[in-house]
This record gives C-alpha cells, structure tokens and sequence, in this order.
C-alpha cells in the first residue's frame, strides 16, 4: 500500500465525476502480485489509453473490470457510484464493453447470432428474422458495414473486430474497452478504427485503449495510464508528453525506440524460393507462387496481415509442410524434398510463429530445450547416450550469452516469462551457427526490453553474415528490421523493395489487397448514431428488441 | 439362386422392419442425450452407465409398486442423477470425461449387480413387473403390412421419434440452443456475454442422463420384461457411434441408429436360415467405420468438446 505512487494527475478539473473509477485495485496469484493497488480513473467521453510491458497488469485491471476475475481488493465506481461486479453479466448491465484482444467469437455462427447471443431477440424460439434486421439496423447506423448472414470464419479479421463492436454496442454499453484492436489490423485498418472511436466518443461513449504501440497513443488518447510491474507509474496527458517519456515511464529506464542498424553487406544468395506453392491446413491453397530470395547479409521482411500465407511461408522453408508445386534451394541446394533435420543441419534455423507449440517443449528444462533438434548429435550425444557435461556446458554459455533469467538451467521453460522463452528459442537456434533463418513474429507479445534484445541479436547476427527471412504482422518491425521488404497478400509476393525507399502508406495499402477497403464512416456518422441509440437502446431482452428505433 | 430368394423373403417381413424400429428406439434416446451433452461441450461415453441403471432401477421400482409411472420416472431419474456425476466430475472438477465417462460405466455395471445381488439374488427379476404399453393405431394397424410394421409399437418407440425432430428444434430453433452450441464451440465467448457455461452444461448433461435413463427402462421392462447383469451390452457405446456417425446432429445421429437397428433386427431375422447371420448382423458397424474413415467426410465434434472450462482463466 505504501508503494502506491498516484502519478502526475494531468489537470482535469476535479469538479467532473469520473465516468469511471478504480481504486486501489489488488489481485495476486500465487505470489505474483499481477496488480497492486492500482487506480485508475476516466473521464465520460475520453479515449484514455493503458500503456504498460507485458506483465504490467493491464490486462488483469481489464478483467477484473469486466467481472473475468475477482479482484482481492480494491473498488470500482461508475459516475461515481460504487458497483459490484461478480462476473460479465454485471459488468454488461453497468454498461461496460469490451472488445477482447483474442477475438470471443464462435466461428461456426453467424454475424447475427454471435452479435445476439446472451441477448437473443424472441421468446423460446429465436426470432432469427429480428436478429438479422436488429444486427443490420446497428451496423448500417453506425456504418460498420457486415453481413448479418455471414459465417464468422468466412470473414477477414478486420471484419470479425466490427462483429465484435457490434456485440458491445448491441448491448448498449457506454463505456468501451478495447484490449490490443491493432494487433491484427492494417495500417488502414487502424486508421479506420481510430476514425471509429473518435466517432463513438463525440456521440457519448467513453473508450479505454489497451496497447502497448505508442504511436497509437499519441494518435488517439487524451490521457494516458502507465502500469510497470503491476503498479501505476503515472497519468500522463497525451498532448504534453512524448513516446520516450512515456517508454521510460513503462518499462523503468530509457529506452532505445529505434533500432539501431549499418548498412547491410550483401554476400551470396542464401535461400530461393521459386513458385512455391502449398495448401493450409484445411487443403485449401495457401500460398499460390512464391518467389523470393535471402542473401548472406540480409534481412527480408515479409509485411502482411495474419492469414495470408505467412505460417505456411515459414513451415514450407522449415520443411515442416509440404510444397505442391515450385522449388526452395538452400545455399544453392534444392531442399524442397528434404525432411526438417536435413535442412537445419544444412544451415537452416528456424523461430517459429507460436513458441508454446513449435518452439519449446514446455516441462522440459531450459538446458533440454537449449539442444533440441541437435539432442542426437555430438556432442550432445555419445554412443546413443546423453553427455551431461556438454549439454551443460551449453547451457551455461547460453543463459550467460543471452541473459535468460532465472540462470538455471533446470528450471522448466513453462515457468519462464514470454521473453525468457523465446530467448531459450532464439539461442537455440542461432547456436548451431545458422547460415539461413527463418524468423517468424519473433517480438510476438514480448515487452519492450526483451524485443529490444531480440531485435539487436538478430541485427548482430545479419551484421555477421547470417541471411534472415524476417516475417512479422507488426510494421514497425518490418520497417526498423529489414534490408528488403516483400509484401504479402493472399499467398502472393506482390511486390519487394528496398526498404530505404519503402513508403508505409503504399505498404499497408498493398498489405490489404491494393484497394482501400469498403468505405469508411466519417466520424460525424458514427457520433450520430452513437447518439440516437441513447441509453436503453438495443439493451432489451424482450421479445423483439427495439424495433427500429 | 436360393440364397437371394431366403433374402427376399426376409426383406418382405414386416417383423424385419418392425424389429429396426424397435432396436433403434433406445439407441436413438441414448444418441440424442449424447448430441446434447457433446454440443454444450461434454463428452459423453457414460451413456451405457446411464442406460444400465436404468435399465435396473426401472425393474426394482416396477417390482415394487407394480406402477409402471413411477418405474419409468424413476429410471429416468436415475439416469440423470448418474449423469449428474459425471456433470461434477467432468464441469466442476475438470476431470479427464473420457475417464470419468468410462468410470460412470464401471460404476453403473458394479452397482446394478451388486444390488441386482442383493435384491434379486435367487430368484430373478419377478416377471409379473408391469410393461411400457404398446400403442395400438386403430385403422393403420389392419392395413397389411404397414400395420405389421407401425400399428402397434411400443409407447417409447414413438417418444423416441418424436424426440429427433424435438432435439433437433431445441438445439438449432430455440434460444437456449443457439447457447448451448455457442457454449460448446466457444465457451469463452459465451462466458463473456453473461451466460453461465457451467449451468449450461450441467443441463445438457443431465438431459442426456434422462434420455439414457429412458433408453433403458424400455430395455429392460418392454423388451427383455427383467433385469440380467449388463443387460445393455453395448447398447450405449453404439449409441455413441451413431452420434458421431450423424455428425453430432439429431437427425444424423436418428439415422445411424436405424441404420444399427437395422442390423440388428436383420441378424435375428436370418437366425436359422442358414445364412452366417452374425457377419451379416455386423455389417452395419463396418459400414460405420468405412463411414467414419472418409466417405461421408470428416466429422467434427463441437470445438470445445471436451476442454473443461475454467472461469477467469
């Protein structure tokens, strides 16, 4: 309790009731203190954003605050009234909505049902006639244009967030809380879901942002909430504050927002991709044609939103799915044909997208997951039989190397933190001296110190000779990382540049298919709309809902 | 020559086609319990469990009041206080539910004949215990054949057909419906938007206990008139076949197990006419696994089938 520090509290006239108030928050587990004491206070009609490394507690102030999970102390008001929230229900009828960073949808169902569900219009029988027309109404109002009849799955990720927009405002919510929106948009995207909020926000809703890109929030918020290691570390007005300020108030010290990088000392052709092509999981053609090269020196980056071919990218090179039709040399050697141990001990290395399945084996000690893939050669192995001293001995040199925390190279990986996992993967795979990697979202939901790390590692590493495919959905990436950048969008390479002269504007455009996506509601739309639904609104569970108010 | 002429005549008995019905009957309650359970997101193989216990208590009930109401509810309820059980272990506790379905069998085998011991022990199952009734149709049971086959079947025959378009309006028609399939595909987001998961669950897992415990009264008091150790020999494991051989879908699921009825009612028919009538009996379940390795397509269970579900995880 004494560690509460209230932070700068900008200058909003205390007169004004908060919308929202929480105060003195505290949750643990175990004995993680996940979130001490923390408060956090917004404004009616503010976007305020909740800034903070993984770890932080942002995401556990925004589940308790959506009932998810209890906290152990602490309380929450609404205008200023104390509210009691044991589990999403309440926290619905208090008028809170929250747009999950993993999207709660039920693939198998309808637009409509999903955007209905718990909340169904009819009586025993689901008027389904009524969900339609009610979900059609709610999206042309606020120009979120969607199918009601569409299947969930069918849709693009972008359309799937509007669905979930539609859910918190087919409820009627006030208060809108949106946990990582861009993680899975387009640069366009993002525009459009900014030019979204500001839209709700001018027609009476009050948006809280959890992100961790800071552009973002000098783009859209008013104030800003800091969370270091489950504690505030200050409000900060975003008019009067600056991304390294805001970096330094995250993660505890200054921090280097731009990597660092010479210029790039091409050698020889490492990897080829000549019109590859594979099917997805579901036999469906993934990637249609790939053409692409690595030299020594070089990190290409693959710029695309999630779905376009980017994991079968990846496990096509990896060996790890088969190829219908094309060819992948490696250092000049065709290996489209070769199992995944061949390749990597032909030079090939390899960070996969999801560490927890492809990357560790999680009960296993560090110093197990330190030699996979090489646990049968010398000098690991002798005779058929492990040799303690040398998988030790690798281990040491590693954990020292890599700072991987804690030092102990029998500690389960499952009980490090994100970052010290995929800094187990990362060591792993450059240890053998690689002369090709394949990188996939090797930053994904690591903090800002630990993607730092992992950024100049594989600089390092380029800087050395290495050849890196770099694939990422995070642009800021792409773009401080790579030497090249290619453009992926439905399986297709649609266009590479250098990325000196690479413009982000053009890159996002071509990331989603080259035309600007249906078309955007103005803001003024959108406060209208906010406006008219008004308070009771769609809330209703009776019979027929509103009609068509 | 004479081969294909025994067939012929096998085919052209009403007795062939009336037997299909009536072995489908408790396959088809037991299945339909099972599509419930599996949609909201629990697997269930205790539907033997369920269908033996009330295949007993019906028989003790029925032995003791001679009221055949009483009987039949008491099997049913049997059936879903077992399935309770399984509801706990497997919602709750988060038990492994293949482990706790298999456990549920066990228990239910141990007990119906510990007690069938204990009450029946030298005598057997008396056999003046009242039966479910029949149900006679007036004009269509003097029409030839078709009067043979439908004029004059068991009550529970007809509550099972009648449950297939039922269940099927309940899952896809009824609001309730749309949330229990949400709760099994993705309990999660059902969880976010204010619906309990857990008591979702427990109800589709109680209701198939019920349907199961149905099944089982008509097996042991309209089709064998007693209680014998494990008298339902598989009846609900086949019944689970026949789930997920209709894709976990009522009227699929309707008609796996005609398909299984079928079978069994054609192996009894060909009994002493020389034919080798086990092989026969057992082609339905071939064409099951011949089924299920592709040419039907894949079937695929509710996504969440299964995962227990943990609040706030």
């Amino acid at each position: 309790m004494t560690a509460v520090a209230p932070g700068p509290r900008g200058r909003l006239d205390g007169a004004a009731t908060p919308h929202l108030e929480m105060r003195g928050i505290t949750k643990a587990f175990g004995s993680l203190l996940a979130n001490d004491h923390v408060n956090l206070e917004v404004q009616d009609r503010e976007i305020h954003a909740v800034v903070g490394e993984n770890g932080a507690g942002k995401t556990t102030l925004m589940n308790i605050l959506y009932g998810l999970i209890h906290p152990d102390e602490g309380e929450i008001l609404i205008d200023g009234q104390p509210v009691r929230i044991r589990g999403p229900r309440d926290a619905i009828a208090a008028g809170i909505g929250m747009v999950h960073q993993h999207f709660q949808l039920v693939p198998v169902m309808s637009v409509a049902e999903n955007v209905v569900l718990g909340q169904e219009p009819g009586g025993i029988v689901l008027d389904r006639a009524a969900a339609v027309r009610q979900v059609r109404d709610l999206s042309e109002r606020f120009g979120l244009i969607v199918d009601p009849t569409a299947r969930v799955e069918t849709l693009p990720v972008g359309i799937q967030q509007r669905v979930e927009l539609l859910k918190i405002l087919y409820r009627g919510s006030r208060l809108l809380v949106f946990d990582e929106p861009t993680a899975v948009l387009t640069p366009q995207e993002t525009d459009e879901l900014f030019e979204i909020l500001r839209g709700l926000v001018a027609g009476g809703k009050t948006v809280i942002l959890i992100t961790h890109k800071l552009n973002e929030v000098m783009a859209i918020s008013e104030r800003v909430t800091v969370l270091r290691q489950g504690r505030n570390a200050g409000v900060l007005e975003t008019a009067r504050t600056s991304p390294p300020e805001i970096a330094r108030a995250m993660v505890g010290r200054e921090v280097l927002l731009r990597v660092e990088r010479d210029e790039a000392h091409l050698g020889e052709e490492r990897l080829r991709l000549e019109g590859v092509t594979a099917d997805s999981d579901r036999g469906l053609p993934a990637l249609a044609g790939i053409d692409l090269a690595v030299r020594a020196g070089e990190i290409v980056g693959i710029a695309g939103v999630s779905g376009n071919g980017q994991l079968e990218l990846a496990e096509v090179i990896a060996g790890l799915r088969p190829i219908t039709a094309g060819h992948i040399y490696l250092q000049g050697k065709e290996v489209g044909a070769q199992p995944a141990a061949e390749r990597r001990a032909n030079g090939l290395a390899y960070i996969p997208e999801d560490r927890h399945a492809r990357g560790l084996v999680l009960p296993f000690e560090i110093k197990d997951n330190l030699i996979l893939g090489s646990q049968s050669r010398p000098p690991f192995a002798v005779r058929g039989q492990r040799n303690s001293a040398a998988i030790d001995q690798r281990a040491e040199d590693l954990i020292h190397q890599f700072d991987i925390r804690p030092p102990n190279p029998e500690a389960p990986v499952s009980s490090l933190s994100g970052g010290n996992q995929q800094k187990v993967v990362v060591a792993r795979e450059l240890a053998e001296d690689p002369k090709v990697m394949v990188a996939a979202e090797p930053t994904r939901g690591l903090d800002v110190g630990a993607t730092e790390f992992i950024h100049q590692e594989l600089i390092r590493k380029r800087d050395e000779g290495l050849a890196i495919l770099l694939i990422s959905s995070e642009l800021d990436e792409i773009f401080s990382l790579s030497d090249t950048i290619a453009v992926i969008y439905q399986g297709r390479i649609v266009e590479v540049m250098p990325s000196a002269t690479a413009d982000r504007e053009r890159v996002g455009l071509l990331m989603a298919g080259g035309t600007v996506e249906s078309a955007v509601p103005t803001a003024a739309q959108i406060a209208e709309a906010a406006a008219t639904l008004g308070s009771p609104g769609v809330t209703g569970d009776g019979p027929h809902g509103e009609g068509g108010a | 020559m004479d081969a294909i002429g025994t067939l012929v005549s096998i085919f052209a008995r009403p007795d062939l086609w009336a037997g299909t019905l009536r072995f489908a009957a408790p396959l088809t309650l037991a299945a339909l319990g099972g599509v419930i359970s599996e949609r909201s997101g629990v697997v269930n193989i205790a539907m033997e469990g369920m269908m033996l216990v009330g295949a007993f208590f019906s028989v003790l009930v029925a032995a003791a009041t001679h009221d055949i109401v009483l009987a039949t509810l008491s099997s049913v309820l049997c059936g879903g206080l077992i399935a309770a059980v399984h509801g706990v272990a497997s919602i709750h506790l988060r038990a492994n539910q293949i482990v706790s379905g298999m456990a549920i069998n066990l228990l239910a085998l141990g007990l119906t004949s510990f007690l069938m011991f204990r009450f029946f022990a030298t005598t057997g199952t008396p056999s003046d215990i009242p039966a479910l009734p029949d149900v006679k149709i007036p004009v269509i049971y003097d029409i030839p054949f078709v009067g043979a086959v439908i004029g004059d079947q068991n009550l529970v025959v007809w509550l099972s057909i009648l449950a297939v378009p039922l269940a099927w309006w309940f899952l896809f028609r009824t609001r309730l419906g749309l949330r229990i399939r949400a709760v099994g595909e993705h309990p999660r987001a059902a969880d976010t938007l204010g619906i309990s998961v857990y008591r979702i669950r427990y109800l589709c897992v109680i209701l198939s206990g019920l349907l199961s415990g149905l099944g089982g009264a008509y097996l042991s008091l309209s089709v064998a008139h007693s209680f014998s150790d494990n008298m339902t020999s598989g009846a609900g494991f086949i019944a689970l076949a026949a789930m997920i051989f209709g894709k976990w879908n009522p009227i699929g699921a309707f008609l796996a197990c005609l398909l299984f009825g079928f079978g069994q009612s054609l192996g009894i028919n060909l009994q002493g006419t020389g034919f080798p009538d086990q092989l026969v009996a057992a082609t339905p379940y071939v064409l099951t696994v011949v089924a299920l390795a592709g040419f039907v397509g894949r079937a695929v269970a509710p996504a969440a089938d299964g995962v227990p579900y943990e609040v706030g995880e």
